[in-house]
């Protein structure tokens, strides 16, 4: 066996071995650590299949969005005492839905086990096609030229996840902002990070965001990263979250979705489809559509982990 | 000269192992929370910056170079940030939180 | 030599998979933090090494990305945990 087979294995084994500590875990913090930990050894997981774009999604998403959410929530778990639901969980319903999971995992590996070397897969054309786009990354080309429906459509679904994390406020916060306000003194230590991480950063998810177009990278990596930036900055207490009534925000958690609907009803006028981009500005077109896409995803995340209303709203 | 850069390599990656290595023996073995946090820093700092250092010949440009000593300066500031945040919490709160 | 380099990478995943008992055991919170980010700075160097190894493209960006984003489990635990303006027990310590 090879080095790298060696090392293959042994990653596959080190998070098999955390996910099923993650399940076991005494208490909600420790199991969001090792969900985190999870979604490290994950990305590791997607570099060696090739996947380096979900590699930097898994990074950006389950590092910096997911985990925050998920410490917040368990932190208010704390508090509240074992729920009523969980001390009813039997034995046997608990050896039960075990069953149900290793049954699909079962499934699941046995499907992809037993594919045949050359799967069914549309790979070979998309490559073909590829040069139409002007795009260099085989990625963005399916996810903002062939298959474009799906992602604007990807993108409504988060805005929905939005009103549906706002409902949750009570009545009379409706259209308040979320979160802390500002602090008078913010702790130093992380006030010192954000100010240092956050023009870094932003960097950085721009690069990620414009670099998508032929590198590995992307919208969404890039969203994400500029997502991280704006939550850090929230978190030090040097700002505080938008009002949920505020119309910028609205328009900005729109804007994604709406222009790249805008450019695929103009596609239908202009390029003979639906969806459809005109030959030669296909490109600019896409990197057209992505700005504003990541823009949103850059709104819509930190707004999403930043919770409900807690504040009534000012006039 | 490119036998030199190869051992240089080899011995820096080796070194930033060792580190790696003692990082982990003393967050598993120290008696308390704070010693065990300097353990982790420690690791955090030296151990990938000698892996750094071991991977900088091997750069493929000068930028791809920078890149890497950039990635180290962030993870220095990372987890400085976070022994201090940690650290602080456990003051406050007491060894067990 | 990338042989070597790979060796490396899976002794330091193995090294901090270690750093897991931390996690599993860790009397307090803290020291699971502790373990995450033992696991996180691993993870970048495994990254790091593979990524020497095997030559592939973009994954410097992954490790950027990863570096980038360390800290923000440790400061969701901190900003989570502590109460809005706690007065700080020994001030003077701060300064």
């Amino acid at each position: 066996m090879s080095v790298l087979q060696a090392l293959d294995v042994g990653l596959a084994l080190l998070v098999f071995a955390v996910a099923a500590w993650t399940v076991f875990a005494p208490g909600p913090f420790a199991a969001t650590v090792g969900y985190v930990v999870y979604g490290l050894l994950l990305s590791l997981v997607w570099i060696r299949l090739f996947a380096v774009d979900v590699a930097l999604t898994e990074a950006a998403i389950g590092s910096g969005v997911t985990g925050v959410l998920l410490i917040g929530a368990a932190a208010r778990l704390r508090g509240a005492e074992t729920t009523p639901a969980e001390e009813a969980l039997t034995g046997l319903t608990r050896l039960f839905a075990a069953g149900l999971c290793l049954l699909v995992v079962a499934a699941l590996a046995a499907v992809v086990l037993l594919l045949p070397d050359q799967g069914p897969t549309l790979a070979p054309q998309s490559m073909e096609r590829l040069p139409e786009t002007g795009l260099g990354n085989p990625v963005t080309a399916v996810l903002i030229a062939f298959r474009s429906f799906d992602t604007m459509l990807e993108k409504v679904v988060l805005v929905l996840g939005v009103v549906g994390v706002w409902s949750l406020a009570a009545d009379r916060y409706w259209g308040g902002a979320p979160g802390e306000a500002r602090a008078e003194r913010p702790e130093p230590t992380l006030a010192f990070f954000a100010q240092m991480l956050a023009p870094i950063g932003i960097l950085v998810g721009v690069h990620v965001f414009w670099v998508g177009a032929d590198e590995p990278g992307g919208a969404f990596q890039g969203g994400a990263i500029l997502a991280a930036m704006w939550m850090i900055v929230m978190m030090a207490r040097l700002t505080e979250a938008p009002q949920a009534s505020a119309f910028w925000l609205r328009l900005a958690l729109i804007a994604g979705p709406a222009v790249f609907l805008a450019a695929g009803v103009a596609g239908a006028v202009v390029a003979g489809g639906f969806f459809a981009y005109p030959p030669g500005l296909a490109k600019p077109l896409i990197l057209f559509i992505e700005t504003f896409m990541t823009f949103t995803i850059a709104v819509t995340l930190p707004m999403l982990v930043a919770g409900p209303p807690r504040r009534e709203p000012r006039r | 000269m490119s036998l030199a850069l190869d051992l240089f390599s080899i011995a820096a990656i080796s070194a930033g192992v060792f580190f790696f290595l003692a990082g982990t023996v003393g967050l598993l073995r120290f008696p308390d929370a704070l010693s065990r946090l300097h353990a982790l820093t420690k690791a955090d700092n030296l151990g990938l910056g000698l892996i750094v250092l071991g991977l900088l010949p091997r750069a493929e440009s000068l930028l791809a170079a920078l890149m890497l000593v950039a990635i180290w300066a962030l993870v220095q500031l990372a987890g400085a940030t976070a022994a201090q945040l940690i650290g602080r919490a456990v003051r406050r709160k007491g060894p067990a939180i | 030599m990338s042989d070597f380099l790979l060796a490396t990478a899976g002794a330091i995943l193995f090294t901090v998979a270690v750093g897991l008992v931390r996690i599993l055991g860790g009397p307090g919170d803290a020291d699971r933090m502790m373990a995450a980010q033992l696991i996180g700075t691993g993870g970048i160097a495994s990254l790091l090494l593979i990524a020497a190894a095997t030559g592939a493209r973009g994954v410097d960006d992954v490790a950027l990305g990863l570096a980038i984003l360390a800290a923000f489990a440790s400061a969701a635990f901190v900003n989570s945990g502590a109460p809005a303006e706690e007065p700080d027990p020994n001030p003077a310590d701060d300064r």
